[in-house]
């Protein structure tokens, strides 16, 4: 009798639950979007947060309420553009693909001295002193970056993070974890950029690096469309200009103006180096015997 | 009834008998949810919410059908019914009527439905003869226990990924290991006696 007692409880009780959640699903049903899903599946989903919401489902939802622009998704690029306009039927304007970059190729930077703190780069630009590195500006080669990709694009490369441009989605992702501010946005189809962000006095930026921009202007002077110019200490490319010529590349007596698809290694580098450094002492020299054979021509 | 008893109750359950640390309790959210501090807290705060009702859910089932009927020896198959059944409904009940709740406790909410903590309150309750409101503060004061144990959990754990450990104590050993000295830790309460 007592079994089927509990039997009975049980049931009843199990199946007054179910009634009541039935019921409950109808009254507190919540009218969801019929595109949500559609746009949703169209983006990557990787949640970069690239396009300044949380997720790829929060960015949908925007989309939905008219609060953000369709092209924002830079993983997605126009791919999925396209198939957002289609389902929110409008047109789609086409979106240059940009790319990041990391301003810092400061391979021979120095620690000031032995650093035991945590491997962070967070945590390591707080060191006083501005850091543990020489530079102030440079890479402090700990990663967060490469924490912070979703797309695994980006390396440590002999101490200095390195953005692989074709895996790059540019959701820039790795700027924001970045606490020097080193990295940007540049168009992928540019093919110069500027490897230093040190806006130190030249005097200071030659000391502490090899590959820090010294602000001689030999860049600005002969960019033959004006796209170079000095700006606080640096060399800084106008994008909408430059037109990939590398001219500023060849001069640049720092080597920091450079090719993209110029993937050397540090030893390539360092040659490269002192094949300019030598060849400007040569120069130096040069100038230094034409004054002095003047001279003596004088008297 | 009166507060001191209240007041009693709520120290046992957020120090001296902590569901966590001291009773092993949801030890599954415990280490599943603390890798940062504000997935914790949320956890937490569902945590307090949901055995706050279930208590006061169970013990109405309790005392009103259980009893009667004689049927106490069915508390456990019962209370996880009206324990999943209850969780479900608030979060309908959430997602349409307080959205902004709902987003907060997002994903814990479904979670903790079948979470042994708040399993344990319920018969924890019904073993030791608590009235409603005692029950209720256990519940409550139980979710609390939960939130400050898994905090300080949490926290403990953020420093430890930034630290260098041996290799093979990395990630999840070195989590099991930081929440066994956190334990100890909590031991030091079993003496407390305030009233």
């Amino acid at each position: 009798m007592n079994v089927l007692y509990a039997l009975l409880v049980l049931g009843v009780m199990g199946a007054v639950f179910g009634l009541i959640l039935a019921i409950a699903s109808k009254v507190f049903a919540v009218q969801t979007d019929e595109r949500l899903e559609p746009i949703t599946q169209a983006l990557p989903g990787a949640n970069c947060g690239g396009c300044g919401y949380t997720g790829c489902a929060a960015y949908a939802q925007a989309i939905i309420d008219g609060k953000a622009e369709i092209g924002l998704c830079a993983a997605g690029g126009n791919e999925a553009s396209h198939i957002i306009a289609d389902i929110m039927g409008v047109e789609s304007a086409e979106m240059e693909r940009t790319v990041a970059l990391v301003r810092c190729r400061g391979y021979d930077r120095q620690f000031k001295g032995p650093y035991d703190g945590l491997q962070d780069c967070v945590a390591a630009s707080k060191v006083a002193g501005r850091g543990p590195i020489s530079c102030k500006f440079g890479c402090l080669g700990f990663g967060n970056c490469v924490k912070a990709c979703k797309f695994g694009a980006i390396d440590i490369k002999d101490g200095v993070a390195f953005v692989d441009r074709e895996k790059c989605k540019g959701c820039m992702a790795c700027a924001a974890a970045c606490p020097r501010g080193l990295i940007v946005p540049v168009p992928y189809k540019n093919e110069m950029y500027v490897s230093c962000a040190s806006v130190a006095a030249p005097k200071i930026s030659a000391k502490v690096c090899q590959n820090g921009c010294i602000a001689c202007r030999k860049c600005e002077k002969i960019c033959p469309v004006g796209a170079v110019s000095i700006q606080n200490n640096l060399a800084v490319i106008d994008y909408t200009k430059c037109e990939s010529c590398g001219l500023c590349a060849t001069v640049c007596p720092r080597h920091i103006i450079r090719d993209v698809l110029d993937h050397e290694t540090v030893e390539q580098f360092k040659a490269k180096l002192a094949r300019a450094t030598e060849l400007h002492k040569r120069e130096q020299a040069m100038a230094k015997a034409k004054a002095a054979a003047e001279q003596e021509n004088k008297n | 009834m009166n507060l001191t008893s209240l007041l009693s109750i709520s120290l046992g359950a957020v120090l001296v008998n902590n569901f966590i640390l001291v009773q092993f309790l949801g030890i599954c959210p415990f280490m599943g949810v603390s890798k940062k501090m504000d997935t914790s807290i949320g956890m937490g705060v569902a945590v307090i919410f949901v055995m706050g009702l279930a208590s006061a859910a169970t013990w109405a089932i309790n005392e009103y059908l259980l009893i009667p009927l004689q049927l106490e020896y069915m508390q456990t198959v019962a209370f996880i019914l009206v324990i999943a059944s209850l969780v479900q409904l608030v979060e309908m009940f959430l997602q349409k009527m307080i959205p902004a709740l709902y987003q907060a406790l997002g994903i814990y909410l479904p979670l903790i439905t079948t979470n042994c903590a708040v399993l344990g309150v319920a018969l924890l309750n019904v073993q030791n003869d608590y009235s409603f409101i005692e029950s209720v503060v256990h519940g409550v004061m139980g979710g609390v226990g939960f939130l400050v144990a898994i905090c300080l959990f949490a926290s403990v754990r953020e420093r430890v990924e930034d630290c260098e450990c041996p290799k093979s104590f990395e990630g999840f050993p070195i989590a099991l290991i930081s929440a066994g000295l956190l334990a100890l830790a909590f031991m030091g309460f079993s003496g407390l006696k305030v009233f």
